[in-house]
């Protein structure tokens, strides 16, 4: 991360924008990385529901890996609409515009915080299986977003990577922005890890305090 | 017993019951027609007629969506009253045939007042459809149920949450946002003229499509989830 950051700021300066286009190497690994953890989280909230029944303990896996997945989400989305916000003020003059990719961008935002607040408002057990349906229905309405708010309007430049003729980077910039998607990449799944292994413990520390409670109602009785 | 008999006899009782209380159409009746005042209130569509066209299909879905709402959540509340959810669950009759039968309770409900509030409307804000006004009678119906199948769906979701009459629009706005979107623009196209409603019209058929397949699908995870 630390070369990334280096190699971001000792990059060419770009012919339009000076300097300022330096926050294109936060703002692209992050946009770019948090249409990846929706899927992970959508994969992890199939194999629960495949699981529930018959592999208990798998299945509580890939719980905790949704939810960490799904924070990643809202993690990462949230640094690419504030650096969208910061880039946009900057080079086209307004904060915000009702542009299709920064609708789309703005509503993949809202689906997990929702997914989140689901999660913190439903009951106690039946919380991964409720979150997990709701994950199938976020990620089978991300593509209809997208399409239906392409049709509707577009004000961000065109893909730069894979678009047409003109578009593309120059040649020396393409170091530093793999170097930072790979850095994100690495440090986005270091956190997930994190976040897995601490929902784990939470899940174990949950049913360490269900047997205790039972214990204490048999010492009652 | 069929499917579509099951699916029928669900529809029966949920129709019998608000026949016999009209609770939830009286109240999402009289709120649309509070709203649809409150936003003449602020927008005064009588002095600016060209605003008014462009904006009255938003007002529309707004008011109703926001009607929609109130009924959705009583629809299964009224399910928990005495315990006939847990009936339900123990039943043998397929799952999805008491959600299609809710749904389609549901937009019944939803399709009479927007009966009644579309003249509403065009007298109140003085509308003169430019574009083919007749589209409105497949607008309509197709966004009532894309808003209707998934809100019935996420109700019975939210039913036993903490605090469902929140819950419900925080999960139910998201997911609806491009249907939404879509009945919106093809309700101003029609209502303005200025360009043509066919490709939203797409939108919401593929839009309720895949999400009635969904929810088909899903709902007995939902109704057997302790």
């Amino acid at each position: 991360m630390a070369f990334g950051f280096y190699q971001a700021m000792a990059a060419p300066t770009e012919a339009t924008m000076g300097n300022l286009y330096r926050v294109f190497f936060y703002h692209f690994p992050h946009t770019i990385l948090s249409f990846l953890f929706p899927y992970l989280n959508c994969g992890a909230s199939l194999l629960y529901l495949a699981w529930r029944k018959n592999n208990p303990v798998r299945a509580a896996k890939a719980d905790a890996f949704a939810v960490a997945s799904c924070e990643l989400t809202v993690l990462y989305t949230t640094i690419g609409l504030a650096t969208g916000v910061l880039w946009g003020r900057a080079a086209w003059g307004i904060w915000w515009t009702w542009d299709a990719r920064l609708t789309t961008y703005l509503l993949l935002w809202l689906l997990y915080v929702s997914y989140l607040l689901l999660r913190r408002l439903s009951n106690g057990n039946t919380t991964p299986l409720l979150a997990a349906v709701l994950a199938i229905f976020a990620a089978v309405d991300i593509p209809i977003c997208f399409e239906s708010i392409r049709w509707w309007r577009t004000q961000h430049p065109a893909p730069v990577f894979g678009g047409g003729q003109d578009s593309g980077i120059d040649p020396s910039m393409v170091p530093a922005v793999l170097w930072n998607v790979a850095a994100f990449l690495l440090w986005g799944l270091f956190l997930l890890g994190c976040r897995y292994a601490l929902e784990r413990r939470r899940q174990a520390q949950q049913i360490g305090d269900s047997y205790e409670l039972l214990a204490a109602d048999e010492g009652a009785l | 017993m069929s499917y579509m008999g099951h699916v029928m006899a669900h529809l029966r009782k949920d129709l019998r019951i608000e026949w016999r209380t009209k609770e939830s159409l009286n109240g999402m009746l009289f709120f649309t027609l509070l709203v649809s005042v409150v936003f003449s209130l602020a927008f005064d569509p009588t002095a600016y007629p060209s605003i008014a066209r462009q904006i009255s299909g938003g007002l529309l879905w707004v008011g109703l969506l926001f009607a929609a709402m109130t009924a959705l959540n009583q629809s299964w509340a009224r399910e928990l009253r005495n315990n006939s959810l847990e009936a339900q669950r123990l039943a043998p009759s397929p799952a999805s045939s008491l959600f299609v039968g809710k749904a389609l309770a549901n937009f019944l409900f939803v399709t009479a007042v927007e009966l009644v509030l579309a003249p509403v409307f065009t007298l109140f804000y003085n509308l003169h459809p430019l574009g083919e006004s007749w589209l409105l009678l497949i607008i309509l119906p197709l966004g009532t149920w894309a808003l209707v199948c998934n809100g019935t769906f996420f109700a019975a979701l939210s039913l036993r949450s903490r605090n469902r009459e929140l819950l419900l629009p925080l999960l139910l706005f998201p997911i609806a946002m491009p249907a939404l979107l879509a009945m919106v623009q093809a309700t101003t196209a029609v209502l303005t003229g200025e360009f043509l409603p066919n490709l939203w019209l797409k939108v919401l058929i593929a839009y309720a499509i895949i999400f009635t397949t969904v929810c088909v699908l899903t709902f007995e995870l939902i109704l057997q989830a302790d």
